[in-house]
């Protein structure tokens, strides 16, 4: 496998600064995620565990790389597993939003008239909405968990890709090729996912990205303001959050190293999208 | 199309905008899994629940609760809390200028900001001022606002004293009063605004020092959409005949940049600053928990603490409404700037 990822590697950076940004993009993603499924093997202390006789808020040293939070426990060993919750939240949520927002575009905007007119005016009018505030006020009532999360950020998200979908089915839909798909008889469950769909799958994947680094702040900010996983669980953004508290005792180490990883896995799925969307729209590249 | 008839249709079309986004927030809170009364307590019994749906009126049957909710709303009432039935339009009322002021002060910030790097990396473009400034621009993106809250607090706030933080105000001081002529009094919420209307210069600086630090979060982290746009914008402008008319004429490349490029592509970060104000406010929740800013966003996550869920159905429709009032401005101010858009 590792021969024929090489080669596209090699590929994708000879196209410049956006082929980089990809491949620096997809090496942060990959090392985060592989960090995170082996961690229960590699991690010095348990995370989850309070220890017996705790050193509490110990400054990085050699025995705790990272130093330790107000419990006394590893933060190293907390940052190594501490990804799951925002990989699982992130990847869910995509998967919801791909799920309802593709089927949902294509069809609404194929169909036309008034489907698409008040599907379009829904899409609209949450996607003008505050998107926070509306995750935060679903999550509220929804309650806490790692499922609700990510129901909460992709009905946020939906609109997103309801909107480039629509904009792409729009200006294909009018294309000869699709004229002569529909005067030889083509069933239009053909023309949308055999003759439409594949073109605008390049867009979707931009979307997706994009969507994933949301997703991550999204998943954090709702932890920060109290709707994350319960507080046994580690993850960054209860770390974070927990570390505010700690501000005024110097305690830097519990906020920078939980906060740094959000920033990484974020970025990783920024940069890929950043690179995605100039490679698909190169614009400005004469 | 002329002007008045593009403002017509731009204004009906907020209305049905409006109307679908109240009737969403009234869904979320009644009809989906999980009744707020229920919710709100954490061992109830038959009366209590039944005392507070008849306070709160949620023992009408769902239409009637909804025609209430929508009449309410038309006469500025937003409901009563659930905490102990208080009126939460005057709260909301309250702690509305706090998150106004932090609101224009970070939109004036990631704009002024955005706009001065976005020309720079168009000028370089290509070269590694351009490529560091474009980092940025992406790093930003990837950044939770309230970490870097945590950072500035942690450095330019305890570590080196150079700003307040975890309030609005200096606590020694009494709080602008706006203006007073006589009897006439007139106070707008905003500390920069009422100190100025006061006269006192002192209290103005006190209340920019303590701004400092929410804004900046808040406006780094908008900064890079900013960024990214005026730099594309002035990359096609650059080219165009025009610039290189006014080259040829001998001008200097400032004044080229300055007044002739950048006015050209100044109306889609016009555009953009109108989309980016909903971010804004979702952004300015997380500040203002960081920096125990009393706003509305504050508001929000202390009534989400104490399961009022009335309450946090009030504050998301003002933030809602605001939203869709600012996009509307900003569309109509683009309409004006820029006849196009009428045609």
């Amino acid at each position: 496998m590792l021969s024929s990822i090489l080669p596209g590697l090699s590929t994708l950076v000879k196209r410049g600064l956006a082929g980089w940004l990809i491949v620096i993009g997809a090496i942060l993603v990959v090392v985060i995620v592989v960090m995170t499924a082996i961690s229960p093997w590699i991690v010095p202390y348990n995370p989850t565990e309070i220890p017996s006789s705790p050193k509490i808020l110990a400054p990085p040293s050699t025995q705790h790389f990272f130093g330790t939070n107000d419990l006394g426990q590893d933060l190293f060993s907390r940052v190594l597993s501490g990804g799951g919750v925002m990989l699982q939240v992130s990847i869910l949520s995509v998967i919801v939003c791909l799920a309802i927002g593709v089927p949902l575009g294509l069809f609404a905007s194929y169909a036309g008239g008034a489907t698409d007119r008040v599907v379009g005016l829904v899409m609209d009018s949450i996607y003008a909405f505050p998107g926070l505030v509306l995750a935060i006020a679903i999550a509220a009532m929804l309650g806490r968990g790692v499922v609700n999360m990510a129901l909460s950020i992709a009905v946020v998200y939906i609109p997103s890709y309801f909107r480039v979908i629509r904009s792409q089915v729009l200006s294909i839909k009018e294309m000869s090729y699709i004229e002569a798909a529909n005067a030889v008889g083509a069933k239009n469950r053909t023309i949308l996912t055999r003759y439409i769909l594949p073109n605008i799958v390049p867009s979707i994947v931009v979307v997706a990205t994009v969507n994933f680094a949301d997703a991550i702040l999204t998943a954090a900010g709702l932890t920060f303001i109290g709707l994350g996983v319960p507080v046994t669980i580690p993850d960054w953004g209860q770390d974070l959050t927990s570390g505010q508290r700690l501000l005024t005792s110097g305690a830097w180490w519990a906020i920078t190293f939980p906060g740094i990883m959000i920033i990484l896995l974020a970025l990783g799925f920024t940069l890929m999208g950043e690179g995605l969307s100039e490679l698909l729209n190169p614009r400005l590249e004469q | 199309m002329t002007l008045r008839t593009y403002v017509i249709a731009r204004v009906l079309l907020t209305i049905p905008m409006i109307f679908i986004l109240l009737t969403m927030v009234f869904l979320l809170i009644r009809v989906l899994p999980g009744d707020p009364v229920l919710l709100h307590f954490q061992h109830p019994t038959e009366a209590q629940l039944a005392d507070m749906r008849r306070q709160l009126g949620l023992d009408k049957p769902l239409w009637v609760q909804y025609f209430d909710y929508l009449f309410g709303l038309f006469r500025g009432d937003l409901g009563k809390s659930m905490q102990d039935y208080s009126s939460i339009g005057q709260q909301i009322f309250s702690a509305f200028p706090a998150t106004l002021e932090l609101a224009i002060f970070s939109m004036v910030i990631a704009a002024a900001l955005g706009i001065v790097l976005g020309v720079q990396a168009s000028k370089a473009y290509n070269k590694p001022q351009d490529h560091a400034i474009r980092i940025f621009g992406i790093v930003t993106y990837a950044l939770p606002v309230f970490f870097l809250g945590m950072i500035l607090q942690l450095t330019l706030g305890l570590g080196l004293h150079w700003f307040p933080v975890g309030q609005r105000f200096n606590p020694m001081v009494q709080i602008p009063l706006g203006l007073n002529v006589g009897s006439f009094h007139f106070s707008s919420g905003l500390y920069t605004i009422d100190s100025l209307l006061e006269g006192n210069i002192y209290k103005f600086t006190e209340s920019l020092r303590y701004l400092f630090l929410p804004s900046l979060t808040l406006g780094l982290v908008l900064s890079g959409v900013f960024v990214r746009l005026t730099r594309s914008n002035m990359l096609e402008t650059l080219r165009l005949d025009f610039v290189t008319a006014a080259r040829a004429r001998g001008l200097t490349e400032n004044k080229v940049t300055y007044s002739y490029a950048l006015r050209n592509a100044f109306l889609p970060v016009l555009t953009m600053m109108g989309l980016q104000f909903a971010a804004l406010l979702g952004g300015a929740i997380l500040t203002e928990t960081t920096f125990s800013w009393p706003g509305l966003g504050r508001y929000v996550v202390d009534r989400i603490n104490f399961r009022d869920y009335t309450a946090v159905q009030g504050a998301v429709i003002v933030f809602g409404v605001f939203v869709s009032i600012v996009s509307l401005a900003v569309d109509l101010l683009y309409a004006y700037l820029d006849p196009r858009i009428r045609l």
